[in-house]
């Protein structure tokens, strides 16, 4: 880091006059001494309200089972599929910030990656729970892995959707993991600002005594880097392991070998459009523009934008090698989508995704934040209404004419959709309430302060 | 009168500074040092030559016992707990151990790597003398302390005290144990 060649065009990762002290404690004062703002009780509230109709919903789905969703065969994965891969897909870009940008060197990513890890926690428990809900006897839910039993049966590990348990429960767990030695050094900063008892107390015991030893941060570095390194092929292999549980399948739609890449494409597409979701409205809340700043926006908005392409030519491949492969159900499937039941959901997932996106390639809207959210949005809609026509229509228009059907989606489905996204308002809120959402001690080493100056030797 | 002490601690504005004196303590011969920051300095792991460490090592072992683990666990339930003959198939598929075998891979070597940080940074740690020194509070926000241990072999609290203070430190102030 000392003898980084471009020392002479100052490119500063965030505003100017910063130092370590002010960083510290605008950050800290966010959780521990400013007033909680009014935009804070609304998307806690509104999370919570959403929060409890989820449990309304699932309570439904206890009782009288996924009969209550608009699964008829032969459409079996409906809503809670999508959803699933959906929420786990917009988890990615967490990943990639925190551990494939660290590798890369890109020191811009040091103020978002801490919300963003925290975005993919939260959206790996939104993810989570639907295949669960949608075992059909969800309490049984740990028979999903392998364990002595009197049953005298396991799991079959030739399955995709066995592979998938482990690639999700492993990505849920190194995720917390990563988050959590990041936070190490943070909840001593809090530990030792804080005026609360209480908050002392909790802070304390989650920082386990880190005092900031030379000793330690040279075992923190190596940990960190480590961790990245094994981040950065598991964030990949999880959403290609989700794409292998269409991909092993025969259907029509499913079964290609380009899903894989166009599926992590997805998933980092989707991810940073819902962290600039996320970051337009907290740095103005919380007037974190100095630390988040306009060139971070623009350099998402940028991965978006080349993320959406490989999108598009992901679409424009799926159109050409079922025409180009000569299948009769591949290209009566593709058909099907533009033209039949599902038309409606295809041509405004083309319009989301590879249409509106096209907007990011002029400087003049990726700088202006409030645009920069609604194509957020937009490409959030998007990506849900990919996974929904992928799943559904090539499904409900298999092989055989006599059992085509088309799917309706009951209040239940989107109840339960919707309150999953106020289970990840709810905790993502509890986050920036009670946790740094930026990282600090990452964002002292941008200080031009943080580099020591090397006079004395040679 | 003279109580014992655990250590001489000398507080800095900035790491320039802290990274100088620590280099002139390890020339004049002190050992038993430490130094505290609020961020990663890389040139401090230099000065104080702390460059090895054993994490590495430990990540590498906790990969390779979860590799091992993973298809060990996949081979024994497939071949020989709950075998199931499709077609003729071979019982021991081993492309389709791929994937769990890599995750678990990731998983055990992740989680060695951080038990493996708390282990040899000995935390959690509840109690440290550093804590001691209500200046100390600081070196989580913009402070930069450096501290010479009471059992080194060179540690004579009159002649340190008059060594950090050539030093140009904010302060001196010393650790109760």
């Amino acid at each position: 880091m000392a003898d980084e060649p471009n020392v002479h065009q100052p490119k500063t990762d965030i505003a100017p006059g910063y130092t370590f002290g002010t960083v510290t404690d605008q950050i800290a004062s966010v959780v521990l001494t400013r007033r909680t703002p009014v935009f804070w009780y609304a998307s806690f509230g509104v999370g919570l309200v959403l929060l409890l109709l989820f449990l309304l919903a699932v309570g439904l789905l206890f009782v009288k089972g996924v009969g209550i969703w608009g699964l008829r065969t032969p459409v079996m994965w409906g809503f809670a599929i999508t959803n699933f891969v959906w929420w786990i897909g917009i988890g990615h870009a967490g990943t990639l910030i925190s551990a494939i940008l660290l590798l890369l060197n890109q020191r811009w990513r040091n103020s978002i990656n801490r919300f963003a890890e925290a975005m993919t926690l939260f959206a790996v428990a939104c993810a989570g729970m639907f295949p669960i809900l949608h075992l059909g006897r969800p309490w049984l839910a740990y028979w999903l892995f392998p364990y002595p039993n009197t049953m005298g049966v396991q799991p079959n590990f030739r399955s995709p959707l066995v592979w998938d348990v482990f690639a999700v429960s492993t990505y849920a767990t190194v995720s917390m993991l990563f988050w959590f030695v990041g936070l190490m050094p943070d909840l001593a900063t809090l530990r030792d600002r804080t005026h609360n008892r209480f908050a002392r107390f909790a802070y304390g015991i989650l920082a386990m005594g880190w005092r900031g030893s030379a000793r330690h941060w040279s075992v923190y570095e190596t940990a960190s880097l480590l961790l990245a390194g094994l981040a950065t092929p598991l964030v990949l292999s999880v959403h290609t392991v989700v794409s292998f549980d269409f991909t092993i399948a025969i259907v029509p739609g499913w079964h290609t070998t380009f899903l894989p890449p166009y599926f992590v494409a997805g998933a980092i597409y989707s991810g940073f459009a819902m962290v600039l979701a996320l970051a337009i409205p907290l740095r103005s809340v919380y007037g974190l523009q100095g630390l988040i700043t306009d060139r971070h926006l623009d350099n998402s908005a940028k991965v978006m934008l080349a993320t959406g392409l490989i999108v598009a030519y992901a679409y424009m491949l799926e159109t050409f090698s079922a025409w180009y492969g000569g299948n009769t159900y591949e290209q009566a499937l593709v058909w099907h989508r533009m033209t039949g039941p599902y038309r409606i959901s295809y041509w405004s997932l083309i319009l989301c995704n590879i249409l509106a996106p096209q907007a990011l390639w002029f400087k003049k809207v990726r700088s202006q934040p409030a645009l920069l959210f609604v194509s957020a949005i937009v490409v959030l809609i998007g990506m849900w209404l990919e996974r929904y026509v992928i799943i559904v229509s090539s499904l409900a228009q298999d092989f055989l004419p006599s059992s085509w059907s088309v799917f309706q989606a009951t209040r239940w489905d989107w109840l339960t959709y919707i309150g999953t996204i106020g289970l990840f308002l709810f905790l993502f809120f509890l986050f920036i309430r009670l946790l740094p959402m930026i990282s600090i001690f990452e964002v002292r080493t941008l200080l031009p302060a943080a580099k020591v100056e090397e006079e004395a030797q040679s | 009168m003279i109580k014992p002490i655990y250590a001489l601690m000398a507080e800095f504005d900035n790491p320039t500074a802290l990274v100088a004196a620590a280099r002139a303590a390890r020339e004049k011969g002190y050992r038993k040092l430490d130094a505290y920051s609020p961020f990663p300095i890389e040139e401090l792991t230099d000065a104080l030559h702390l460059h090895h460490n054993k994490l590495p090592l430990i990540v590498l072992l906790g990969g390779i016992a979860g590799g091992l683990a993973g298809y060990l666990l996949q081979y024994y339930v497939t071949v020989i707990y709950f075998p199931i003959n499709v077609a003729g198939r071979p019982l021991h598929s081993w492309p389709s151990y791929i994937v769990i075998t890599f995750e678990m891979t990731i998983l055990f070597a992740a989680i060695s790597a951080v038990l493996g940080l708390l282990a040899l940074c000995g935390l959690p740690m509840p109690y440290h003398p550093a804590f001691n020194v209500p200046r100390f509070a600081l070196a989580s926000r913009n402070r930069f302390f450096l501290c010479i241990e009471a059992r080194d072999p060179l540690f004579d609290r009159a002649r340190t005290i008059e060594f950090l203070e050539t030093l140009e430190p904010r302060e001196v102030s010393e650790v109760a144990p």
